[in-house]
This record gives structure tokens, C-alpha cells and sequence, in this order.
């Protein structure tokens, strides 16, 4: 085992009777690192943060701190300290007997924890609050002293489990500084668990993204801001025009019809692939001549510092495009792109695979339900066999039982002319669909699928 | 007309028969019980009452014993009470909800059947009757009113507090001694007013479990107003009552800042 890292998260998979939480996730941190984890809700970061403090146990893997092997150590043996989102502070006790409450525990000398608990308050601009009832203050002040209780202790590791999610947008900016100036001066390892991507790129030196229970992306701030790995982590940090795109050989890439220069290479030869390009990458000119593309401007917004703009090109695609002009809605607008900006990312998936089973000749069951399919040569009823089609073989209904299978959008990705969803079915399973109808986050749709789009393999 | 309409359209009018109830059943009563325990046998305002509740020591004798068996009661109550809720409120494992269930069960039956069947069981096991089979009766009866509260409090207890305490160094035990346990205190103290405060007036399961061998105060009140002696037997009802009060107002400035538990 390696020293130098202070965490080692070695194929940790947790699962509970119905859901897999976190699925095969390692990871490394190093002494003294920052590192945000960071997803939507239900990612998985909090269960990860959870099983570091020992609060629950993986169903499989190991876990490592500072060395030594943690899983059959309970919470109250681990080096590391939690600061909880909703403050968790004991209320029978005050300011002072709050903080006190570990070092107490330890059989600190008397003294020393008068000291301590007085250098922790200072720390977190409480001085003078000691014997204040932790109910009387307010929630950026509780959050204060449930951050002193922590560090108080001099733990090799820091857990914060969305500390500042609780307080006011002021209050968060302020909160965040501060954090980053405890991380400088206390030099111990930070793992900080959020939601909020803005809050991830201030705070981190390193940046774990996460999604369903696995790890998207590794990298410092930077790096997942400029090169997001896949479209999830594009989306997810930032503004983000994401298209699909084909490579045509190396750095140049095709997309919205037109040939750009790129700096991407190894991608090999006319491979679908997908481009990401920020808002504020996109250059707006007037001067429509001297543009790669060409676009009407449908909306300028002012946000203070720029304007968000959507430009639609004659070809139906929309961008989104930041700048510190404003240009009128309605303006013909010429569009240019560095090659430099042009982001080019692999492809999860090119169309959809399900396993299912024949049923006869003409049926399929898949995703739990049985599918009409075109007669297929050498496949019998009851062989096992893969089903492919494309992502808009696929039509969703508003109705959920008025398709052949439902299932739940559960994540919705706009591709500048058409959506990409993703649709969990009743049954598990992730299918993926491109259509131009607008569908809104966890609404219930009906699955149907035309019979002539499903390719039939066995297996 | 239109102004008596108003006023029964009014949603506090709602609790009319029950105000008028609480005072012909409770207040009425109470009040009775204020007059009669200050008037003498001839109606005129008098303390003689009370003068002979001290003079003759046996009343308040009877008294200081009941009280004695009150808090035997009360803290074998939380003795046992206070794991079954634990155990209730954490809900582990299912058996450990039917084991609490036994606890509250015999509940859905009669007090007195309840207490018959105790002499019964008394009886068959050739135990004898007195003040062990008094205290388990009592136990008994008021163990439910101990566990409810505490498993309210505990129940409802943010489930990150004890996270915190462990993360912070505690120990098992010492997360139950210094966040579970203080905090619970305010049910345990709900809990307390509802054991206590009965069993000091008890009778029924007095007479039954020690064959009249012993008496609790609530007897000598009854025996007082059954033998006709209603000003003596006020008297020593207000005196009670009057205990019970003082109790109630330190329990309460106690604990009034955390009052979202227990049931009272």
C-alpha cells in the first residue's frame, strides 16, 4: 500500500435491496488534497462520504485511511471528521461544550481544550460566542460552529457532507473563502461533497464527477471544465452547446453541416463523436461575410457581466453564445470558432443495445415487455438475443400506458437540434432517445418502438 | 338572530359541548372540592380540616407512603420502560416490535379485569399478596404511559446527532449517556407525570392486589367520602391536588424549552 495517498477507495460497490448506489467506484486522494465530489442528487456522493466516515458499510471493496485498512473500523476509531449538512449540533449543549464535545472524549487536559476550542472559534470568526445556545444562532453560524467542532479534533481528514447548501447565496460566497482559506492554513485533507458545480470549480483541487453511482471524471477544475470526458460532464459543469459531430480524419471535425478545424487527434476516420463548445468560445459578429456560419439571434438576456444569447442557424440548430455586446433579437449574425475551442468527445453510445428474448416469430420480449419485431431468419423462439435501434426509432407518449413499456426521464440533454433523453424503464433499464419534443425531468412517459427499427441478433 | 348565526359559524364554536362538558364534569368539581374542603361541618369557612389532616397523623402517613410506592412505581417504570422504547424506537429488528407490543396489549383490557387476573395469577403461582404484588400491579398498569413518551422523543430524535457523536470520538455507550439520554429527558420527564401523578390516587389496584392490607391515599379519600365525611375527604383531595400542581410547575419550567416531546 502505497503512502503516499491518504485515501485509497479500492472497487467500492454499495447496494441496497432495490438500488445500486455506488457501483464499482476507486479513487485516490492525496494528504492535504481539496477534493469535491460532485453530482446531482442521487449520484451517490453522499453514500460515498457516508462509508468513508463508517456510518454504513460497502457491500464490497475496501477503503483505506491514512494507511490502514477501515472496514471493520467503526466511526468512532476513524481519523476523520464530518461537518454535516444540517449542522447536526447537540442542543443540550452550548457553543463551548459543542466544540469541546471530542476533545472531552479524548481526555484532553483542561486546559489545552480551553486553548483549542478557543483557537477553533477564532478560526471561524466566532470568538466570543462560547456560552451562546447553539438554537439561538443563526444557520451560518451554527454551520460555523459545527465546522470548529471538527477541526477542533486535528482530524487527517475533513468530510463535508454539502455544508454550505443550507445558507443564503451571500452567505455561500463568503462561507467558500473561508473554507479555502482553513483548507490553506490547516493543511489537512478536505473531501467536500456537493451539488453545486459553481461551488466545485472555487473550492477544488481536484474534482471527482459524479453520476448513477459511478465516477465520470477525475481532474482538477480546469481540466473537467475544458476537457469534459463525456457529454454528462459537459452538461453537468457549465453552459455547454454539446452536438453530434463526425470526425473526418484528424483535426478536422464536421458538424451543423460545416467543416471545422479542430486540434483533436487519434479519434480515427469518419467516427461519429460528440463536440462540446462554451458559450463564451463562440465569437458574434455583425459583419455575417466574414463568419464560418451564419445565424438569427431568438434571445439576448443580460446576466451583468454578458448577454446569454440563443443564435438559431437557417439549418435548425441553436446555440448558446455569450458575449459582452448585446445583439438585438432578430439580427443576422455571422458566427466564428478557434479550433482550439472545439472540445471533441468520444461517444458513450451510437445506438441502443437491449438483451431480450424471442418470444415467437414475430415477438420480442424486451425491457420486460413483449415488442412486435419483423420476422427474423435463424432465430427461434425462446433464443436469447441482442435488440438494437437507433435512438429515434423510439417514440414516447404522454401517456404511460400507451406505449408497449414506460419508463422515467431521467436525464435530458439538449443536442442544438434535438433533445437526447434518457429514459429509465419500469424494469432497470436505461434506453436512450432523440426526439424534438420537449419532455421536462422525471415525467412518466409510454415506450413504442416501430417493429422495422429493431435489429435482432442472437447471441 | 344574524348575531347568534355568527357566532355558530364561527369554527371556535366547534368546541361549545366540549367547554361546556369541562365544566360541568371538571371545573364544577374542582370547585366543589375548593368549598367543601374549607368548610367546617356546620358550612361556615373553616381550616379544621386541615388541622386534623395533621394532627392525626394517620392520613398523612398514608399519605407519605403512597408517595413512597409512587416513586418505587415510577422508577421501576423507567427502568423497564426506557430500553423497550429504545428498542421500539429503533426498530432494528421486527421482534423487537412484537416484544414492545406485549408490553402494550394487556392495555385494550379493563383495569380492574386487568388487576383480577393479576390477583389470579398471584394466586396460582402461590405468591402472596401485599406490597410486591402491589408494586407489579402498579408497574403494570402504568408502564404503557412511561414507554409512549419516551418513544415519541426518541423516535423523533435527528438521527445525525448520534452520527455526530459517534464521528466525533463517542463510543456507543457514551453516544447514549451524552447526546441519546439527555435528550430523551424531556420525555422522560411526560412520562413521569403520567405514572406518577396517577398512582399516588390509586386504589382500586390497591385493595385488590393486598386484600385491603394496605392503604393508599387515594383509598382514604374514598373511604372518607364513602363514609359520609365529604369536608375531610375535600380536604385531603385539595391537599393532592395541590401537591400534584407544584409538581406539574416544576416539571414544566424544566423542561419547557424542549416540550415538543412526550405526550402531555
Amino acid at each position: 500500500m502505497s503512502h503516499s495517498n491518504i485515501i485509497e477507495i479500492r472497487n467500492i460497490t454499495k447496494s441496497f435491496p432495490d438500488k445500486v448506489v455506488l457501483d464499482n467506484v476507486s479513487l485516490n486522494v492525496k494528504p492535504g488534497e481539496f477534493l469535491t465530489i460532485l453530482g446531482p442528487s442521487g449520484c451517490g456522493k453522499t453514500t460515498l462520504l457516508r462509508l468513508l466516515a463508517g456510518f454504513n458499510n460497502a457491500t464490497s471493496g475496501t477503503i483505506s485511511i491514512d494507511g490502514k485498512d477501515m472496514t471493520d473500523i467503526p466511526p468512532h476509531k476513524r481519523p476523520v471528521n464530518t461537518v454535516f449538512q444540517r449542522y447536526a449540533l447537540f442542543p443540550n449543549y452550548n457553543v463551548y461544550d459543542n466544540i469541546a464535545f471530542g476533545l472531552k472524549l479524548q481526555k484532553v487536559d483542561k486546559r489545552d481544550i480551553e486553548q483549542r476550542v478557543k483557537r477553533a472559534l477564532k478560526m471561524v470568526g466566532m470568538t466570543d460566542y462560547e456560552h451562546r445556545d447553539v438554537e439561538s444562532l443563526s444557520g451560518g453560524q451554527q454551520q460555523r460552529v459545527a465546522i470548529a467542532r471538527a477541526i477542533v479534533n486535528r482530524p487527517k481528514v475533513l468530510l463535508l457532507d454539502e455544508p454550505l447548501a443550507a445558507l443564503d447565496l451571500k452567505m455561500r460566497k463568503d462561507m467558500q473563502m473561508e473554507l479555502k482559506e482553513m483548507h490553506r492554513s490547516l493543511g489537512i485533507t478536505f473531501i467536500y461533497v456537493t451539488h453545486d458545480q459553481e461551488e466545485a470549480l472555487t473550492l477544488s483541487d481536484k474534482i471527482v464527477v459524479m453520476n448513477e453511482g459511478r465516477i465520470q471524471q477525475i481532474g482538477t477544475p480546469t481540466d473537467i471544465y475544458n476537457e469534459p470526458c463525456n457529454s454528462f460532464v459537459a452538461d453537468f459543469i457549465g453552459e455547454s452547446n454539446i452536438l453530434n459531430a463526425t470526425m473526418i480524419h484528424d483535426r478536422l471535425v464536421r458538424f451543423m453541416g460545416i467543416d471545422f478545424e479542430c486540434i483533436d487527434e487519434g479519434f480515427g476516420e469518419n467516427r461519429e463523436v460528440d463536440v462540446v463548445i462554451r458559450p463564451e468560445d463562440i465569437y458574434i459578429i455583425r459583419n455575417a461575410e466574414a463568419a464560418m456560419f451564419r445565424g438569427e439571434v431568438r434571445s439576448c438576456i443580460f446576466k451583468g457581466v454578458h448577454y446569454d444569447m440563443i443564435v438559431a442557424t437557417p439549418d435548425g440548430y441553436e446555440l448558446e453564445i455569450q458575449d459582452y455586446n448585446a445583439f438585438e433579437v432578430g439580427t443576422e449574425v455571422g458566427m466564428l470558432i478557434k479550433p482550439a475551442d472545439i472540445h471533441v468527445m468520444y461517444k458513450e453510445r451510437t445506438e441502443n443495445h437491449v438483451r431480450g428474448v424471442m418470444t415467437d416469430a414475430t415477438h420480442v420480449t424486451l425491457l420486460g415487455e413483449s415488442f412486435e419485431c419483423e420476422a427474423q431468419e435463424g432465430i427461434v423462439a425462446g433464443m436469447e438475443v441482442d435488440v438494437a435501434f437507433a435512438f429515434d426509432a423510439v417514440e414516447l407518449t404522454d401517456d404511460s400506458d400507451d406505449g408497449t413499456s414506460w419508463g422515467i426521464i431521467r436525464f435530458i440533454l439538449y443536442k442544438g437540434d434535438h433533445y437526447h433523453l434518457t429514459v429509465r424503464t419500469d424494469d432497470g433499464e436505461n434506453i436512450y432517445v432523440d426526439t424534438h419534443d420537449v419532455w421536462e425531468d422525471l415525467d412518466e412517459v409510454g415506450i413504442k418502438i416501430s417493429p422495422k427499427s429493431l435489429r435482432i441478433k442472437a447471441l | 338572530m344574524s348575531r347568534l348565526k355568527h357566532i355558530f359559524s364561527r369554527r371556535r364554536s366547534l368546541s361549545i359541548p366540549y367547554a361546556l362538558f369541562l365544566a360541568l364534569f371538571v371545573v364544577m368539581p374542582l370547585v366543589l372540592i375548593m368549598i367543601y374542603a374549607f368548610q367546617g361541618e356546620d358550612g361556615s369557612f373553616s381550616l379544621s380540616n386541615f388541622e386534623r389532616f395533621i394532627e392525626q397523623r394517620e392520613a398523612a402517613n398514608t399519605f407519605i407512603y403512597s408517595i413512597g410506592i409512587a416513586l418505587i412505581t415510577t422508577l421501576l417504570c423507567i427502568a423497564i420502560g426506557y430500553p423497550a422504547a429504545y428498542i421500539l424506537a429503533r426498530k432494528t429488528t421486527s421482534t423487537a416490535r412484537v416484544v414492545v407490543m406485549l408490553f402494550i396489549l394487556p392495555m385494550w383490557i379493563n383495569v380492574l379485569v386487568r388487576t383480577l387476573a393479576t390477583v389470579a395469577l398471584f394466586d396460582f403461582l402461590r405468591l402472596p399478596l401485599g406490597e410486591g404484588a402491589l408494586i407489579f400491579g402498579m408497574v403494570y398498569n402504568f408502564l404503557p404511559f412511561m414507554i409512549y413518551p419516551i418513544y415519541n422523543v426518541l423516535q423523533k430524535m435527528d438521527h445525525s446527532l448520534i452520527e455526530a457523536a459517534e464521528d466525533l470520538g463517542a463510543t456507543p455507550r457514551q453516544v447514549f449517556t451524552k447526546v441519546v439520554f439527555p435528550l430523551s429527558m424531556p420525555g422522560v420527564v411526560s412520562g413521569v407525570m403520567m405514572v406518577f401523578m396517577p398512582t399516588i390516587s390509586t386504589f382500586a389496584i390497591a385493595e385488590l392486589l393486598t386484600m385491603n392490607n394496605i392503604k393508599l391515599f387515594g383509598t382514604t379519600i374514598q373511604e372518607n367520602i364513602n363514609n359520609g365525611m365529604w369536608h375531610y375527604g375535600a380536604a385531603l383531595s385539595f391537599i393532592m391536588l395541590l401537591i400534584i400542581g407544584i409538581t406539574q410547575l416544576l416539571s414544566d419550567s424544566k423542561g419547557s424549552s424542549t416540550n415538543d416531546g412526550g405526550v402531555l
